[in-house]
């Protein structure tokens, strides 16, 4: 008879409960041995276990009774289980030896028939953690352990574990974590090992009421020697592997002890120990398990400063090459960005840039040019926002964070400058606000190691020297006049002038680019005219300068406009003796002049005079001055000035240009309404004709 | 009713990190359709993200810009508005209403939006309007002290425009409002 029809016979016996189920179940068990074929064997006893299931004298299960408890169920799947899993080792050795890999994967496929059996025990309600604990776990791991096969107790460890409440793992840790050791080597124990923490971490991060128990059976302490045993009992094991381990009993002990970062350190700490006299680590897989090592810490306290209270965790950093330090230092400050974390002593700033130090500076081992720009562009421009990050309100710590940051910068290298030295800028600057506002004047007696802004512009003005020779002398100029203007709000004008020095000479000898060239007028003229700390002769020297440059740019439309923006130099609004209206006017003149040279050349290059575009700009300064009551700037030139543009529109050789002819609509429209507005303003305007 | 952004003067990453918070929740994608940017965004992150809020994106180009290709003044209509754009640092002495009022006789245009100063300002004068949005990070700037971060929305309406500025003041966003008319449509006579 088929064996099949056996069961369903024995099955519905046992429900018609003439007999007690566990006699029944004996024999079944007893009829299936003869089943020798492995995989019958194995297809046989799943049966047997289906057709069981809902027939095992339960507690509460109608075939519970005198003669059938608990016990005869728990036996029975033992006694199942401990069958199917020998029949399914035993399929290991049946056949050729070069047949082996095909075999393994046969296996594979059934694997499930047996491990069906731990996760029946699993459903019994009567396996309570006492029985557990006496009866199923020995009995399991004892069959697990004694078949001696790798395939078989990789499965079913984990099995154990996937199947069995957490509750009941960590009463049992003892005996789970005894086991491993007598595991064939060959078992990728470190998997298993990282699924058991990976579920316990689950476990603690499910409920606070759990942790007291993680406590109380000293999961902790437990786990960590055996991650050591295992890993000395296996002294080839992939970095990569060592690491997980180690990054599964952190996470652990994260959700489990989030409050004792000496024991996250002490996790860190023994990885620092397997890893020491390896060098810098460079396998792929190995570097991206250490980055997500040293992340964990930092998903978790949202706070890098946490982090780094961790003594091994820069020890950790120290293993990685390059391109991962990398990896791991845009982690860190993307950490920092997000939370908004502030750093706010030098001391944390030091530890932190040396942390990231492959973003700051260049390593000996890595050629420089092996970056892709963008990315280059990128990883810079986020240290300059991590600097922006550090920050205390106390002068004197926030002058030593300065001073740090910079130090770090400075080794960065011409390409990285550029983009670290602005925001290092900036914050110093601002600090020199904070000072002004706390009413620090230059004390001349002053206790000179206090921080100050005058020691502040020190140390800008070595710093801005270093983009200079560097490709980013535009940069540079920019910055130096940012430093004159606040040099000239602290009323030092010996600090200001020499930053206008420098901006000139960087003028001078290295801003060659036409178009460079006059962003940087427009920005020497403008800071120039907000300054009144100087004194007539610096004020002077200056000012002739700045003329002199913009007379003498390229292009004869910009020397124009830079020579009327000059004008403005001469009359400052809130300054009555800084209001030479001699001097605006002559610079209006010569702005004339330029615009007469600039047709002329037109009419001699093109046969056309070009557009009176500048004229009209002109015009319009001289109005501006006219109303602010310069004295030189009569009624009778502004006349002829607006004369000379009509005959210039309307001669022959003129070239037509709407938008010079709208400009001078809205001028002769604005006189217009000045003329009406009535009072001193429409007097003055009164004469002038349209 | 045309809504259009304006801001500038950021300063990513030399004077600031990024956006403040809650100006970010505020400005979404969609919403708006044009942009005008006084530039000093500084870098291609800023531009990209100004992008997806709203790809009808002007921008002028301000000194410290990284991209040297924006232009130094740019002009628009939209609606019976003609608008003017301009980093202003070109426009000497800076932030002083009648040379800015110059450019915008020059330009020819209704509203003149310039930056650089980081200070909020609004003008109404014979010409139009001339609004500086200020800075929308709070930047440092060596004109203004204590910059609060700003921005501006105009509600362009017809003859109308509707001039919102949002201010962050203490971690607050303070919001006010102005309104020009235009007197007509055509304004552009002789």
């Amino acid at each position: 008879m088929p064996a099949t029809f056996c069961l369903d016979l024995g099955s519905v016996y046992i429900k018609s409960k003439e007999a007690p189920a566990k006699d029944v179940l004996k024999d079944l068990v007893e009829m299936c041995r003869g089943i020798q074929n492995p995989v019958r064997g194995l297809f046989l006893r799943s049966y047997l276990s289906q057709v069981s299931k809902d027939k095992l004298p339960d507690i509460g299960s109608e075939y519970e009774g005198d003669a059938d408890t608990v016990s005869d169920a728990v036996e029975f799947v033992l006694q199942n289980f401990t069958e199917m899993n020998k029949l399914w080792v035993r399929m290991q050795h049946q056949g050729p030896s070069r047949e082996k890999e095909k075999r393994e994967k046969e296996r594979s496929e059934l694997r499930d028939l047996v491990g069906k059996n731990l996760h029946v025990l699993s459903q019994i309600e009567g396996v309570d953690l006492d029985m557990y604990k006496d009866v199923v776990l020995p009995r399991v791991l004892e069959q697990v352990v004694n078949c001696k096969d790798e395939l078989a107790q990789f499965y079913l460890m984990d099995c154990i574990i996937q199947v069995f409440p957490d509750e009941y793992h960590l009463q049992t840790l003892d005996v789970l974590l005894g086991a491993y050791p007598q595991l064939q080597p060959s078992v990728d124990i470190k998997t298993v090992l990282s699924q058991l923490m990976e579920r316990l971490s689950n476990y603690a991060a499910s409920s606070a009421e759990v942790l007291p128990e993680f406590l109380q059976v000293e999961a902790f302490s437990k786990l960590s020697n055996a991650i050591g045993k295992v890993i000395e009992a296996q002294p080839d094991m992939a970095t990569a592997g060592v690491v997980t381990l180690y990054s599964s009993l952190l996470t652990f002990t994260l959700h489990v002890h989030p409050d004792r970062l000496d024991y996250a350190d002490q996790v860190l700490g023994a990885c620092v120990k397997n890893l020491s006299g390896k060098g810098k680590i460079e396998d792929k897989k190995a570097t991206k398990q250490i980055v997500a090592l040293l992340s964990a810490p930092l998903e978790k306290y949202n706070d890098i400063m946490t982090a780094l209270k961790l003594s091994n965790y820069p020890r950790v950093m120290e293993f990685l090459d390059i391109p991962t330090n990398k990896v791991m230092a845009t982690v860190i400050i993307q950490s920092i960005m997000k939370n908004a974390t502030r750093i706010s002593t030098s001391d944390k700033v030091e530890a932190l840039f040396e942390l990231i130090k492959g973003l700051i500076k260049d390593s000996d081992a890595t050629p420089n040019d092996e970056l892709d720009e963008d990315d280059f562009k990128e990883e810079q421009n986020s240290v300059a926002r991590l600097i922006q990050m550090l920050y205390n309100e106390d002068p004197e710590e926030m002058f030593k964070i300065i001073e740090t940051v910079r130090k770090h910068i400075l080794t960065g290298g011409p390409k990285r400058l550029p983009f670290t030295v602005p925001p290092l800028m900036f914050s110093s600057l601002k600090l020199v606000r904070q000072l002004q506002g706390q009413g620090q004047e230059e004390n001349p007696f002053g206790d000179d190691s206090a921080t100050s802004p005058k020691k502040i512009f020190q140390l800008l003005n070595q710093t801005i020297e270093t983009l200079s020779g560097v490709l980013a002398p535009e940069l540079a100029l920019q910055l130096c006049l940012q430093c004159a203007e606040a040099a000239n709000d602290c009323e030092l004008e010996p600090v200001a002038y020499e930053f206008f020095t420098q901006a000139y000479i960087l003028y001078e000898e290295e801003i060659s680019d036409s178009r460079a060239q006059v962003t940087a007028i427009h920005l020497i003229i403008g800071t120039l005219q907000r300054m009144h700390v100087f004194g007539v002769e610096n004020r002077d020297t200056l000012t002739h300068k700045a003329t002199g440059y913009s007379a003498k740019l390229l292009k004869k439309p910009d020397q124009c406009r830079a020579v009327y923006a000059c004008s403005h130099l001469f009359w400052v609004d809130d300054h009555d003796n800084m209001k030479d209206g001699e001097r605006v006017l002559l610079c209006l003149k010569r702005a004339l002049r330029i615009a007469n040279a600039a047709q002329q050349m037109a009419n001699a290059a093109r046969g056309n005079t070009g557009s009176v575009m500048l004229f009209i700009e002109i015009l319009n300064k001289y109005l501006y001055f006219f109303e602010k009551g310069n004295p030189q700037v009569t009624v009778a030139a502004i006349q002829g000035l607006i004369e000379l543009i009509m005959n210039e529109m309307q001669s022959d050789t003129a070239t037509s240009d709407p938008s010079a002819d709208a400009f001078l609509a809205t001028t002769m429209r604005y006189i217009q309404f000045q003329k009406q507005k009535g009072g001193t303003v429409g007097e003055k305007y009164e004469p002038i004709k349209v | 009713m045309v809504l259009v952004l304006a801001l500038g003067d950021l300063h990513v990453p030399h004077r600031a990190p990024d956006l403040p918070a809650k100006f970010k929740s505020m400005l979404v994608p969609g919403k708006i359709q044009h942009i005008i940017c006084t530039g000093n965004l500084c870098i291609k992150e800023v531009h990209d993200y100004l992008k997806t809020l709203c790809p009808d994106l002007h921008i002028a180009r301000g000194e410290y810009d990284e991209e040297t290709k924006y232009p130094e003044t740019k002009t628009l209509t939209i609606g019976q508005f003609k608008l003017g754009l301009c980093h202003g640092h070109q426009v000497i002495p800076w932030g002083d209403l009648d040379s800015l009022a110059m450019l915008q006789r020059q330009l020819d245009v209704d509203i003149l939006v310039t930056g650089h100063t980081h200070q909020f300002t609004a003008y109404k004068h014979e010409g139009g309007v001339v609004i500086n949005p200020g800075s929308a990070t709070g930047a440092y700037s060596s004109i203004t002290y204590d910059v609060n971060p700003s921005f501006v929305l105009m509600d362009i309406d017809g003859l109308r425009v509707v001039v919102y500025v949002y201010e962050l003041i203490d971690g607050e966003v303070k919001v006010d409002k102005i309104d020009f008319k235009k007197t007509s449509s055509n304004q552009s006579t002789q």
